[in-house]
């Protein structure tokens, strides 16, 4: 982890309040700055801006509306070969491995689930997340390797 | 952030045309806007996704509960659709066996 070590002292740290509206500008901030970089292709960019949208989302919801002063770090880094994104809140955590699982598509029981379809989404988007679940809360770190390593 | 939610009536349909971005914080605007037609008793409703530059599981979640709701009434909800970043939201989720996704609102209203 040495050189995680290394290339964090160099990460770019954003701090919002667990507000819903602030996801945008979350957004914004991130897909910037990996286009502006050109570390990823476009359609790369748009699926980490979606995935680091949902754990934004995640984090939100898991602080829930009493905590509004609360707030969520988003951390930013890049190296040769990827970007990573951590998003890290100080909710009541959850198990990654536990959600339910939705009734498959063409079951009349699918439109019963209105959520839970953010983890799996962000599974499909990135090329690695790595959920870290401890009482005093949450990191979920996103991790794109620029030459699409999972594809290869 | 604006969320666009302007309707209009085509061959007996509600169209609604959503512009924006559509988040954890815009969401529950375009749910109460569905659950407002769905009262009026509008029960076939084409939700128009073009102008939609953005759309996360929030926004999905919204328009499974608008299709359950329209079903429940003998209606429906479909989709336009063309723009690759959208789809493929649907498409990773499975929602593409879901709902009807048209090309354009004439496709979807059966003009």
């Amino acid at each position: 982890m040495a050189n995680r070590a290394v290339a964090t002292e160099q990460a770019i740290e954003l701090q919002i309040p667990a507000r819903a509206e602030f996801v945008a500008l979350v957004r914004l901030v991130v897909s910037s700055l990996a286009s502006a970089r050109r570390i990823l292709a476009d359609d790369r960019v748009d699926d980490l801006k979606l995935a680091v949208s949902e754990a934004c989302t995640n984090a939100i919801e898991a602080h829930g509306a009493a905590s509004l002063d609360d707030r969520i770090v988003v951390r930013c880094w890049e190296s040769d070969d990827r970007l990573e994104v951590s998003v890290e809140d100080r909710g009541e955590g959850f198990d990654p491995q536990s959600l339910p699982q939705h009734p498959p598509v063409t079951d009349p029981q699918r439109l019963n689930f209105e959520r839970g379809l953010g983890i799996p989404l962000i599974r499909t988007l990135v090329d690695e997340v790595e959920f870290i679940t401890a009482d005093e809360g949450t990191s979920v770190t996103l991790t794109m390797y620029c030459g699409r390593l999972s594809d290869q | 952030m604006e969320l666009g939610l302007d309707v209009t009536e085509k061959n007996g349909y509600a169209v609604l045309a959503v512009r924006g971005e559509v988040d954890v914080y815009t969401a529950p605007r375009l749910r109460e806007r569905l659950v407002e037609l769905v009262s009026q008793g509008k029960h076939q409703i084409v939700v128009d996704l073009e102008g939609v530059d953005f759309l996360d599981s929030t926004g999905l979640g919204v328009l499974v509960g608008g299709l359950k709701r329209l079903r429940s009434h003998d209606g429906d909800l479909a989709l336009v659709c063309t723009q690759h970043r959208i789809l493929k939201v649907f498409e990773i989720t499975g929602l593409t066996k879901v709902f009807s996704i048209h090309e354009s609102v004439d496709a979807a209203v059966g003009e």
